[in-house]
């Protein structure tokens, strides 16, 4: 059997769903941190698959940017959260709803 | 046939891990079951014949990302279970609804793109060589933007995590250095 475009598409919208339930669920920020890398990385797979049946190069272009983002965003998010467990010695999202500083 | 039976086997084990990495309430099981799912990704990239991608991948995830989430899981407290929040039923209905609809524009999507040409085709160099040429002639300024970014998160990250950030010794006089120091080993004394 042959494995189309389609079937990637697919599995990278299942693993989107399920980075999307963990945002939606999550109450530790550092769980959530985990889910958006997960949407990141189902992106980058249809990324990937486009790219290859297309015979594009953009698409590996843009997974690489892709994932320089989410490098950088996983160094600022936890400096970010070492912060914070300093002063409040927890990292529930609740707790944050307010900017009080 | 070699490329389905991967096909299916890397996406049964992706999806399990994801799931696992997303529900479970121990900290460490989700973390370790993250870093599983990004060296099965690198697997969708290998059979797609993006090489290069995949090694970035594994060396970029499981490497830099999972070190420092796992150097961040010893300053919080990790032990207890994980609460789970009860969410607002509307907002999760309309996000599912949502999410169906990106399903069907996603799945459509190369019914539609059918007549779409090749900007950059791949060539019958290594895949490696390819991305290189690219990367350093039409994405050359993205490339250097994206550097920036990554100098500008480490510093960010150095500044907010480590000690003592918000003092320069640089704009320091020597008297005031000789003092901080002093008050530090009279810290250590007490301590």
């Amino acid at each position: 059997m042959e494995i189309g475009l389609n079937h990637y598409l697919v599995l990278s919208t299942i693993l989107f769903a399920i980075g999307l339930v963990g945002v939606m669920r999550r109450k530790n920020l550092l769980m959530l941190f985990f889910a958006t890398e997960i949407l990141l990385n189902s992106v980058n797979i249809s990324f990937a698959a486009i790219s290859h049946y297309y015979g594009d190069l953009t698409g590996q272009m843009f997974a690489f940017f892709v994932i320089a983002i989410a490098a950088s965003e996983v160094a600022v998010g936890l400096g970010l959260l070492i912060v914070w467990h300093k002063k409040h010695n927890n990292i529930d999202l609740d707790n944050m709803s307010t900017m009080r500083g | 046939m070699f490329e389905a039976v991967a096909f299916y086997l890397f996406a049964f084990l992706t999806i399990t891990m994801f799931y696992i990495a997303v529900t479970t309430s121990q900290a460490l099981y989700a973390l370790s079951s993250l870093a599983a799912g990004m060296i099965f990704i690198s697997a969708f990239f290998f059979i797609l014949g993006a090489d290069f991608l995949g090694a970035v991948q594994i060396v970029v995830y499981s490497g830099a990302v999972m070190a420092l989430y796992a150097f961040g899981m010893m300053f919080f407290d990790t032990t207890r279970d994980v609460k789970e929040k009860q969410g607002n039923k509307a907002i999760i209905l309309g996000l599912s609804i949502l999410s169906a609809i990106l399903l069907i524009v996603i799945v459509s999507a190369p019914i539609v793109g059918n007549n779409i040409e090749a900007l950059y085709p791949v060539g019958n160099a290594g895949n490696v060589q390819e991305v290189g040429k690219v990367l350093f002639t039409k994405y050359l300024v993205p490339f250097e933007v994206a550097a920036v970014m990554l100098l500008v998160a480490m510093v960010a990250g150095i500044v907010l995590a480590g000690k003592k950030m918000d003092l320069s010794l640089t704009l320091m006089t020597e008297a005031e250095i000789l003092m901080m120091k002093e008050e530090d080993k009279n810290k250590k004394v007490l301590s």
